[in-house]
């Protein structure tokens, strides 16, 4: 057993959890975030993207013990003060989920993607970009709009703000 | 909000838990002193089991039992049934193999479950599983549709001899033999339909709680018809009647059909609960999805269409090998039989159908319905024919189904259906105007001169949705009713719950249901809540597959709010002392007509349920229910068009464009329908270039992962562009056909017609990989240059 800290979603937390522990399954099962999900063993569903120092990472594929000391970002951490996450707010909006299991690590993987390109994402990057994340529900259409509008409404918040 | 009715491209109301992380899957609920299992399953596909040794696993930390199928068949818990009884053309029932949720003597497909282990967590199950000692003695295996047939093939089942399950035959074969007689073209083809997995991004999953005090059971399930699921496990499986035995099914990710099924793992941990006295939980693996969700498709077929000399089909011949697997899943008898075979007439004025299905079992996962369920298969058998014909006999495939298209209704078909309502023409014209058909040589030619292979293909589609009226289905064999239920709740301040029947599982429903409460009593759907998925809450349901939430399920509430209407307007009536017909419900208020008299939906209610001064004789309250039973299928229909580009060096195929035309009749939200149809062709694409389940000769599965089974990614689809055109169903109050299984249906032909006009050979297989398009490609050169 080792004790893992981390910072998630902004607060600092701690578990005792066995050597072998999967960051997912520290996240689901010792903090009892359920928002992240498993979809399958082989880290190729992307069902369980979360963000590690700022980086997209399938939470399946490292062991809690590596996030140790870091600081880690689930999908219930996206929304700040009630407001929701851009992304989050076009998934909605351009009905980019159905059954909302795909949704979280869609989401993140989102969000990742928007801060590496920016306003520059077109529909053929954002198709590659996803080529880690599964969805079976909306054969993707949906969610390559939403992921358009967001990046495109990101970078004209940031113009607006500089 | 505001009031958004019928036809309001309405946001979802169930979006924001899912996009904030706050969603509610089996796999999220945890139950103070929960156990987890673990199955130990068969590595062969066929096998006896000589012995089970689990005495290093129960010394393991946390183990709280192992158990195996001969203590489950000891505490009396029943076979698994296939609920569709058919019947083989000389009369005999189908012939099922006993099928238990451990396997005590014979395993027969790779994954069978024989013991479980129950432990603290998961990892301690999972590492107990792995040291319960089975000893096998192997069997030889059959592993293909069609060597399950041969003389010689290895036996699954005493109850099955020769692997037959039945031999079942529809249409008037001496009628359609004669039309092939006196034929001036018989187009023939041989087709296979590829097996196919489900894979819902959920994997199933269950929480099993026994309650020793009260003798009760709480079962929280991946489940599309939570309701189905207690009636079987009770009635069949003796787990526990009905009163003592709760089903939720909370937020469950994706069906597709294979959550409609009572799988062996939801009944071991229901029953282990109760052995050990704890709640149990299981959650599939992805590689155990693949070995034990139920498959789909899995057909080998012989078809020949006989033309007169005006083009005109005067026949058509089917011969069908369907595999089951190793198991007749719970509705697994239907899909290859009534709801494969009674579509074969398409959109086409077929006077003479005959099809022969022979079911057969195989050393491999169960297979049964997967969305569109015997529809894909039929359509692809049809539309395949179609552009095959259109090409034999010189004409364009538009004008070839033209030429053939059903324009009166009701039509009679000679395989069952009685379509109610259509309009082909509409829905071909429309894709073909979307897609540029004229403009199409010039494109190929375009292509040419860049080195790429240019084909348009076609899909004229249609399915039988609904299902359907109880009486007919109960005559052809179903088990159960296919009736939905309804109740709808006004509460005392005004807002409104619904129960339902119907179950979601992406499909939307706490929108659309309250677009439908929104657009009668002008209300705002903020105040209105879906309430599905909980025997407790909801008295009876039967569930949502084969797209039957909006045509069954919708017009169940419907007949309960005509019930509410009838009632408030009573109350309203008396209350404003006016005549019960001049009251009209309009923005959430009910008035009388041609007066500025009005009483507030919420003021009615609270006098409903004051009861101070209610019509003489009238309960107090205002809550109906009701059950609809569909008078007929309905029959969704439209035009696929897809135009590909092969490139030959490397037998890449890209999807250019894609057009589909849909009539789903009256349609609720049209974002939610288009969302159903991209979900739906994505689908369809993947059974058309990338999917395939594959076995080795001895029963393995080599694609039992998303390493291995090619899963639809966003960089092998295309954006969809989607038209709709409407006729009313004449069979139900909203006039709706249904939209969840069309994309599935109609889209694996089209692709496949468009890349063998591409390539310009007609002979290839699905999925069309780029080794197969490129070998199809290579062959028609060479044949050219001959």
């Amino acid at each position: 057993m080792t004790t893992v800290s981390m910072t998630l979603n902004g607060k600092k937390v701690s578990a005792n959890v066995e050597d072998r522990t999967l960051l997912v399954h520290y996240i689901r099962e010792a903090q009892n975030l359920t928002g992240t999900h498993v979809g399958c063993d082989t880290s190729q569903c992307g069902a369980c993207v979360v963000h590690v120092n700022g980086e997209a990472v399938k939470s399946c594929s490292m062991l809690a013990v590596q996030a140790n000391g870091a600081d880690v970002t689930t999908v219930e951490g996206l929304a700040s003060g009630g407001e929701l996450h851009p992304v989050q707010a076009a998934f909605r909006e351009h009905h980019g989920l159905q059954c909302g299991f795909c949704t979280p690590g869609m989401i993140m993987t989102a969000v990742d993607m928007i801060r590496r390109h920016g306003a520059n994402l077109d529909e053929k990057t954002i198709r590659h970009e996803l080529e880690g994340n599964i969805c079976r529900c909306t054969g993707y259409h949906n969610i390559v709009k939403a992921i358009k509008a967001a990046a495109d409404q990101m970078a004209a918040m940031k113009t607006a703000a500089e | 909000m505001g009031v958004q009715g019928i036809g309001a491209r309405a946001l979802r109301k169930e979006d924001k838990r899912f996009i904030t992380g706050k969603g509610r899957y089996t796999d999220d609920m945890t139950l103070p002193r929960m156990t987890y299992a673990a199955f130990v399953r068969s590595p062969h596909a066929h096998a006896k089991v000589v012995s089970i040794d689990a005495s290093a696993a129960l010394e393991m930390p946390g183990v709280e039992a192992v158990l195996t199928g001969e203590q489950l068949v000891g505490d009396g818990i029943g076979n698994l049934i296939c609920g569709w009884m058919i019947h083989s053309k000389d009369g005999t029932p189908m012939k099922m193999g006993a099928w238990r949720a451990l396997e005590p003597e014979t395993v027969r497909f790779v994954g069978q479950a024989v013991a479980v282990v129950i432990a603290d967590t998961q990892g301690q199950a999972r590492d107990a599983a792995e040291s319960v000692v089975v000893e096998y003695e192997e069997l030889n295996a059959v592993v293909s549709t069609i060597d399950a047939l041969k003389g010689g093939a290895p036996q699954l089942h005493p109850e099955a001899p020769g692997n037959l399950i039945y031999d079942w035959d529809i249409g008037d074969e001496a009628a359609t033999n004669a039309a092939f007689d006196a034929a001036s073209t018989v187009v023939q083809m041989d087709l296979v339909n590829n097996r196919l997995v489900p894979n819902p991004m959920e994997p199933r999953a269950a929480v099993a709680d026994y309650d020793e005090a009260e003798e009760h059971y709480t079962l929280h399930t991946t489940s599309q018809n939570p309701h189905v699921a207690r009636l079987v496990l009770s009635a069949f499986y003796n787990v526990a009647p009905e009163h003592k035995l709760r089903v939720i099914a909370p937020d469950v990710g994706g069906g597709f059909g294979s959550k409609i099924f009572i799988y062996p793992e939801e009944i071991a941990a229901l029953w282990a609960s109760k052995r050990v006295g704890r709640p149990v939980k299981w959650v599939s693996d992805r590689t155990e999805a693949f070995l034990t969700d139920a498959h789909g498709r899995d057909h080998v077929s012989h078809a020949e269409l006989a033309l007169n000399a005006d083009n005109k089909i005067t026949g058509f011949r089917v011969k069908t090998v369907a595999n089951l697997g190793a198991y007749m899943s719970l509705f697994s008898s239907s899909v290859p039989t009534y709801l494969y075979a009674t579509l074969l007439s398409g959109q086409y004025d077929i006077p003479n159908i005959h099809c022969n299905v022979k079911a057969v079992y195989t050393n491999t996962t169960p297979v049964d319905a997967y969305r569109g369920a015997g529809r894909p298969e039929a359509t692809f058998l049809v539309e395949r024919m179609m552009e095959t014909a259109a090409r034999q006999v010189g004409l364009s495939p538009a004008e070839f189904r033209r030429k053939n298209f059903i324009r009166s209704f009701p039509h009679q078909t000679p395989v069952i259906m009685c379509y109610d309502a259509g309009d082909y023409d509409a829905t071909l014209d429309a894709a073909l105007k979307a897609i540029d058909y004229d403009g199409f040589p010039a494109r190929k030619a375009e292509a040419a001169k860049r080195g790429k292979l240019r084909g348009l293909g076609l899909s004229c589609y249609i399915e039988a949705c609904g299902i359907a009226p109880s009486a007919a289905v109960g005559s052809l064999g179903a088990g159960v009713g296919l009736w939905e239920s309804a109740e709808v709740r006004v509460n005392p301040v005004g807002s409104i719950e619904v129960l339902t029947g119907s179950h979601s599982h992406g499909q939307g429903h706490e929108t659309t249901f309250a677009q439908l409460i929104s657009e009668r009593f002008g209300v705002d759907t903020d105040s209105v809540s879906i309430v599905h998925g909980d025997t407790d809450k909801v008295q009876f349901g039967m569930g949502t597959y084969g797209s039957r939430s909006g045509a069954v399920g919708m017009s169940a509430i419907v007949k309960a709010l005509d019930k509410v209407e009838a009632k408030a307007k009573k109350i309203a009536a008396h209350l404003m002392e006016a005549s019960e017909g001049d009251i009209q419900i309009e923005g959430g208020e009910l008035k009388v007509a041609g007066t500025d008299k009005k009483l507030t939906f919420t003021e009615v209610a609270l006098a409903a349920y004051t009861a101070h001064n209610l019509p003489e004789g009238m309960e107090p309250g205002l809550k109906e229910g009701a059950f609809y039973d569909p008078t007929n299928f309905t029959f969704p229909a439209g035009t696929y068009a897809c135009e590909v580009e092969v490139d030959p060096e490397t037998g890449k195929t890209e999807i250019i464009n894609f057009v589909a035309a849909d009539d789903f009749g009256k349609i609720i939200n049209p974002m939610i329908v288009e969302g159903q149809v991209h979900g739906g062709i994505a689908q369809g694409v993947g059974q058309a270039l990338l999917e395939s389940v594959s076995y080795d000769e001895t029963g393995q599965l080599l694609t039992a992962s998303y390493m291995d089974y090619a899963m639809p990614r966003a960089d092998d689809l295309p954006s969809y562009t989607l038209l709709t055109t409407e006729t009313i169903c004449p069979g139900n109050p909203l006039g709706m056909k249904g939209c969840g299984e069309a994309g599935a249906i109609g889209s694996p032909p089209a692709v496949i017609n468009a890349i063998t006009d591409a390539i310009n050979n007609n002979d290839l297989a699905m999925p069309a990989t780029p080794q197969r398009v490129w070998l199809a490609s290579r062959a028609a050169l060479a044949q050219a240059a001959e």
